[in-house]
């Protein structure tokens, strides 16, 4: 027995005992308690740096662990922007202090985090954003609106980037700071979106008083942090779909349409063919690119094209499988209609299909940029957001 | 299941690139294409004895280098990308199967490329197709000497042909494989105005050509050769994709960097969001088409179980994806596109031809539908 596989079956042993008794539908106690253990037991954090709490092990174990952990249901999704996004972008960028302060409690599960980048008249050009963050002492206050935030409800800590140089072009005058959403004059509300849930959150940003030692990165050198932390963010979507649930699989439409008697019906085989074309090259896709990132080969931009396509495919087999089943999967709470109320925000969520194309475009295939007309304006000159409408009038 | 190439099959494919830009450039396969010559022959000699790339997946014993399919879909990803006229596909598909057959006394020349040998198959496919001739027939003459009769109507790589391999009816059913030389007596090979250019085909009319049965059991007696001539059409289908990936991505790679120095309204043609975003669109049936590709090699070197679908699979996905980027390729490089001197329409036309020439789409999808139990 190797190593490895001795830390796989010790994981699976212990994956086995814990979860055995969670509730279907765990709180977020019991989600902080689940995460707090996974920690202590050594499998969170496995490939980062030991000295700010993590194990130091290499992707080998992390890969066995995640092989291991695909089989049961660990309820950490409230995690995952905290240990896919916010993590890795203070280990890259943060200071010693901040990475001895933040990551242990972040993997730990002590604190959750979230990331507030887009605004409501920054959508696909985030760096058009107007919330801002105006030094004063050894503090900055924020003032401004953030919109998308998944977890800002439960979340402790977040990412946000604010407008602190208003007189340079956009991209010049961003700088990304770490925001205690405890701290009074941050408004955390409910949006309810078109699943008629709330998944998502609008934050406002009142006279927040934010310590200077909270930026994260240059002080107007935020944007390439924004453009890092939303890369992990493509990956992750796209990557992590395979071991989602999907309501309108090939598989379940097949059984669904054989359950009905339609599979010699006229145009049936002709859409469950191509729903099948189109997932199993997705599939396939995924498991080439994990491939190579276990090769040493990084997606970085390719990323995208993993999230295009899951975009794609989710609202493609949604409508499809409506056409499959009839009215009879919008009656109701059936898994289908959810699927197609779910299905646009993953086309809109980490980015646009045009945003992903113009990425692909633009960093894949490296082909001329479009010509940007702000570029070299400064950003209290641009007719953006709140500014827009200020020079109509 | 591996889906990225090993260190040894890239650095393959880069030799093989360099000496095609080298030795077959665009102009060297237009001048094969317009002249009278079926294919290359400098090109093929120096590509099967020298790079010893004919007898890649033959075994060493049998004059070949023990390699794989996935050896043989390195080379052939760069052949399709640079169009080059030799007949390497068929001469892959046929030494597969010889392999199959244990026809140990034809693999020698067949893996030193000396001999050139393509499978005849009716319309390339299982004859599900219906393609109107008359089928070969296998027909015993005289103690154990057989002659073929019929005629199978469209050969890729026909023209080429110094040894066909013909899947014929023997009676009761059965199908076997008979070896012909081009130059038996009775055989006619007539070459067909063929809408691809680059690659060749020719009707072969058998005409009581005396033939030799392969596969023959110990005793000397016809065996059934229908599971090796299925799993040869399969062979063929995986091999073709890995040649559709190869045009793909050189139609891709042309459009990008012609997108990057076409100035049109004072712009570069890529930087408009109509160009950009279809260009991003035809990367992405790259990236999976080249996962489907590495999927299907895959199973043809070590899942022979899983063949069958996978070879379904990757015809069905990979005719469509080849022609609509060959297709978007061509339209947008504008006008050029549609020139005759320009390239694009050589691309276009092999990646619609080769979309047809296994068998219709339809016939992929129907056998795709079978093996996945939609039917």
């Amino acid at each position: 027995m190797t190593d490895l596989d001795e830390y796989r079956s010790r994981a699976r042993a212990w994956l086995a005992e814990r979860t055995a008794d969670l509730p279907p539908d765990p709180g977020l106690a019991e989600s902080r308690a689940f995460m707090a253990d996974l920690y202590d037991a050594g499998h969170v954090g496995i490939t980062w740096p030991a000295e700010y709490g993590g194990r130091g092990l290499t992707a080998a174990e992390e890969r066995a662990f995640q092989q291991v952990a695909a089989d049961f249901p660990l309820p950490v999704s409230v995690f995952g922007i905290g240990l896919g996004m916010c993590g890795p972008t203070l280990l890259s960028l943060g200071t010693e202090e901040q990475k001895r302060r933040y990551v242990r409690p972040l993997l730990r599960g002590e604190e959750i985090w979230c990331q507030m980048f887009s605004e409501p008249g920054a959508g696909s050009d985030v760096a058009s954003l107007q919330t801002r963050a105006v030094r004063d002492g050894d503090h900055w206050i924020v003032d401004g609106q953030k919109v998308w935030t998944s977890v800002a409800r439960q979340a402790d800590l977040g990412l946000l980037i604010a407008r602190t140089d208003p007189d340079v072009p956009k991209h010049q005058g961003i700088t990304m700071f770490v925001i205690d959403m405890h701290a009074p004059g941050v408004d955390v509300r409910p949006l309810r979106d078109m699943t008629g849930e709330s998944h998502f959150n609008e934050i406002f940003f009142t006279g927040v008083r934010v310590p200077a030692e909270n930026v994260v990165g240059e002080v107007n050198g935020g944007w390439s942090a924004a453009v890092t932390t939303l890369l992990h963010e493509r990956v992750s979507i796209g990557m992590g779909a395979t071991r989602t649930e999907r309501p309108a699989s090939f598989a379940a439409l097949r059984t669904a349409a054989r359950e009905r008697g339609l599979l010699g019906e006229p145009g049936v085989q002709d859409l469950l063919l191509d729903l099948y074309l189109r997932e199993r090259a997705f599939d396939l896709l995924n498991a080439r690119m994990s491939q190579e990132v276990r090769a040493g080969i990084q997606p970085g931009a390719r990323g995208s094209v993993s999230k295009l396509l899951l975009a794609d495919l989710t609202l493609g087999s949604a409508d499809l499988a409506s056409e499959i089943l009839g009215p009879e999967c919008l009656t109701g709470d059936v898994p289908i209609a959810r699927a197609l109320a779910w299905a646009p925000g993953m086309a809109l969520g980490g980015g646009t299909n045009e945003i992903m194309r113009n990425i692909i475009g633009d960093r894949v295939l490296g082909l001329p940029r479009e010509p940007q007309v702000d570029r070299n304006i400064p950003f209290k000159a641009l007719k953006v957001g709140t500014q827009a409408k200020e020079d109509g009038e | 299941m591996r889906l990225i190439p090993t260190e040894e099959q890239r650095e393959l494919a880069a030799t093989v690139r360099s000496f095609l830009a080298d030795r077959v450039p665009m102009r060297r396969v237009r001048e094969i294409a317009e002249s009278d010559e079926p294919y290359d022959r400098t090109a093929w000699t120096r590509l099967s004895s020298e790079l010893g790339l004919a007898g890649l997946a033959v075994p060493e014993a049998h004059g070949g280098s023990g390699a794989g399919f996935g050896e043989v879909a390195a080379v052939l990803e760069e052949l399709g990308a640079a169009l080059t006229p030799v007949p390497y596909f068929s001469a892959v598909v046929a030494a597969s199967l010889l392999v199959t057959l244990d026809a140990k006394d034809l693999l020698p020349g067949v893996a030193s490329g000396e001999t050139v040998a393509v499978v005849a198959l009716p319309d390339g496919s299982d004859g599900s197709d219906g393609s109107g001739g008359e089928a070969p027939v296998g027909r015993i003459v005289d103690r154990g000497e057989w002659v073929l009769e019929g005629a199978v109507e469209r050969v890729p790589d026909g023209p080429s042909a110094d040894l066909l391999l013909v899947a014929a009816s023997t009676g009761e059913g059965r199908r076997g494989v008979f070896a012909v030389t081009a130059d038996a007596p009775g055989l006619t090979v007539t070459p067909l105005a063929s809408f691809d250019l680059t690659r060749p085909q020719a009707r072969v009319e058998l005409g009581g050509a005396p033939a030799r049965l392969l596969g023959m059991n110990e005793a000397g007696a016809a065996s059934d050769a229908g599971a090796a001539i299925d799993r040869t059409a399969d062979v063929a289908r995986v091999l073709l994709a890995a040649e559709q990936l190869g045009g793909m991505r050189r139609c891709l790679d042309v459009i990008v960097e012609y997108a990057k120095l076409r100035v049109q309204f004072g712009r570069f043609v890529g930087s408009f969001q109509g160009v950009k975003h279809k260009l991003a669109d035809m990367h992405c049936v790259l990236e999976q088409a080249e996962s489907v590709v590495r999927y299907a090699v895959w199973a043809a070197d070590e899942a022979p179980d899983e063949l069958p679908e996978a070879a379904a699979f990757a015809a069905s996905f990979m005719g469509r994806a080849h022609f609509q980027v060959a297709k978007d390729h061509l339209l947008l490089h504008g006008g050029i596109g549609f020139t005759w001197e320009h390239d694009a329409h050589l691309h276009y036309k092999r990646a619609k031809a080769d979309e047809l020439m296994l068998g219709s789409p339809r016939a992929h999808r129907a056998r795709l539908a079978e093996a996945l139990g939609l039917t």
